[in-house]
């Protein structure tokens, strides 16, 4: 039987995407062993584990907090996640008063290193042109019901800054380890438009 | 410019659709895309500002209509032409028509590439004379029409906020994206109130950070 996976002709954005590949490569301009290595790191290595981790250590670790607080880049670089796009990374704490959400309105800026890619929501249209505009509103359609004591502060990203919400810690999360934290810290979680929570039992 | 890109505070394109297990790639295509666009960085023959400007600067029908890394290989395609790498009749006969010139870089070797990804390039740059605004100023953000490149979005000019921190000296992207030097300045993290920027349709404590620089700002008591 035919796998139609190998044999379907290519989409035609495919094929234009291999052509530009096969001039650059003819050029010079580009190795493919080094596309391959910088494809595998985005798609398998950095991504949003790195700042589930971050998170978990500043809920356990005060000292940490603080300095992740002060200067973000240098406290993620103490687990090895600085790099493209954090180079300038601010941390915004969520707490019961104030609710933190991140948005880049004018394209997709958001802090590779911590979370990885960014996924396709957060660069469409529907986020960006609303996020600044109806956080509250958004935020319902994420599941997420702000209270009207809360004050919600957006972030648009339109520098080199980029931001990582830190969320709050759940109750009821007392004994777990560093680990378990970290197994709990969702991606939309650091972006802000969900909040952490414990296992349903 | 006053461009598709500039979303912020549009309505009418819908509900937000987030995708459950979403995978980073949705075809391979798109990670070629992601990797050939910073492999190409790699040679300085352009910057983050330029980038980003080749891929607002498209018709908004086109934009629209345009996954995210279509976006992103139309700039690419754009960019690779202006810097001289390809020429736009090699790119609509999809092969290479003439020998790359003596004068092409190298391309970056993968350990190489991991390393470059992995140390960053910062566009923070040396303090040369104490910002004009410091926390706790009120400020407001110039009336300006820039035809080029620019990260002042639309929906927050005229309108007046208070710096909440200065995050230090930058280059400038209005300048940096036209080639047109680095023109470092300081940054400063800008609050503005919701009711501000949204009139009452905002709730009374919603509040907009944006990251301006020096030339998009001007004193408001």
């Amino acid at each position: 039987m035919a796998n139609s996976q190998h044999t379907a002709p290519l989409t035609p954005i495919a094929a234009r995407v291999k052509a530009l590949e096969a001039i650059l490569t003819e050029k010079r301009l580009v190795d493919p062993a080094a596309l391959d290595v910088l494809i595998d790191t985005y798609e398998t290595k950095v991504g949003p584990r790195n700042g589930a981790r971050v998170v978990a250590r500043a809920w356990v670790d005060p000292a940490f907090k603080a300095r992740l607080m002060s200067n973000g880049a240098a406290a993620v670089a103490e687990f090895g996640y600085q790099g493209r796009q954090t180079e300038d990374l601010v941390v915004v704490e969520n707490t019961p008063a104030i609710h933190n959400l991140v948005v880049c309105t004018l394209c997709s800026c958001y802090p590779w290193g911590v979370l990885g890619l960014p996924p396709v929501w957060y660069k469409s249209a529907p986020y960006r042109s609303r996020a600044v505009m109806d956080p509250r509103g958004v935020l319902r359609e994420f599941g997420v019901e702000v209270g009207p004591e809360v004050e919600v502060r957006v972030w648009d990203s339109t520098a080199e800054v980029r931001y990582l919400v830190l969320p709050e810690r759940p109750a009821g999360s007392e004994g777990m380890s560093e680990e378990e934290l970290a197994s709990l810290v969702t991606r939309d979680a650091m972006i802000g438009v969900a909040k952490v929570t414990l296992p349903r039992r | 410019m006053n461009g598709i890109h500039d979303m912020g505070g549009m309505h009418g394109m819908g509900p937000v659709e987030a995708e459950p297990k979403e995978p980073v790639f949705h075809a391979p295509w798109e990670a070629r895309v992601l990797a050939l666009t910073l492999a190409m960085g790699f040679h300085g023959r352009w910057n983050i500002d330029r980038g980003r400007y080749f891929r607002e600067n498209r018709h908004p029908l086109d934009y629209l209509s345009s996954s995210y890394y279509e976006i992103w290989l139309k700039g690419l395609e754009a960019l690779a032409v202006d810097a001289g790498f390809v020429r736009a009749d090699e790119l609509a006969a999809g092969r290479s028509l003439l020998p790359p010139p003596n004068d092409s870089p190298a391309a970056t070797g993968p350990a190489e590439s991991l390393a470059i990804v992995k140390k960053g390039s910062t566009y923070r740059r040396p303090q040369t004379s104490p910002p004009r605004f410091k926390a706790g100023d009120g400020v407001r953000v110039r009336e300006m029409t820039v035809t080029g490149h620019t990260r002042a979005p639309r929906y927050c000019r005229r309108r007046r906020g208070v710096v909440q921190e200065v995050r230090g000296i930058f280059v400038f992207p209005d300048t940096n994206a036209a080639l047109a030097g680095e023109k470092p300045q300081p940054l400063y993290s800008v609050r503005f109130e919701g009711r501000e920027l949204w009139g009452e349709a905002a709730g009374p404590k919603d509040a907009v950070f944006i990251d301006l620089w020096d030339d998009y700002l001007e004193a408001a008591t």
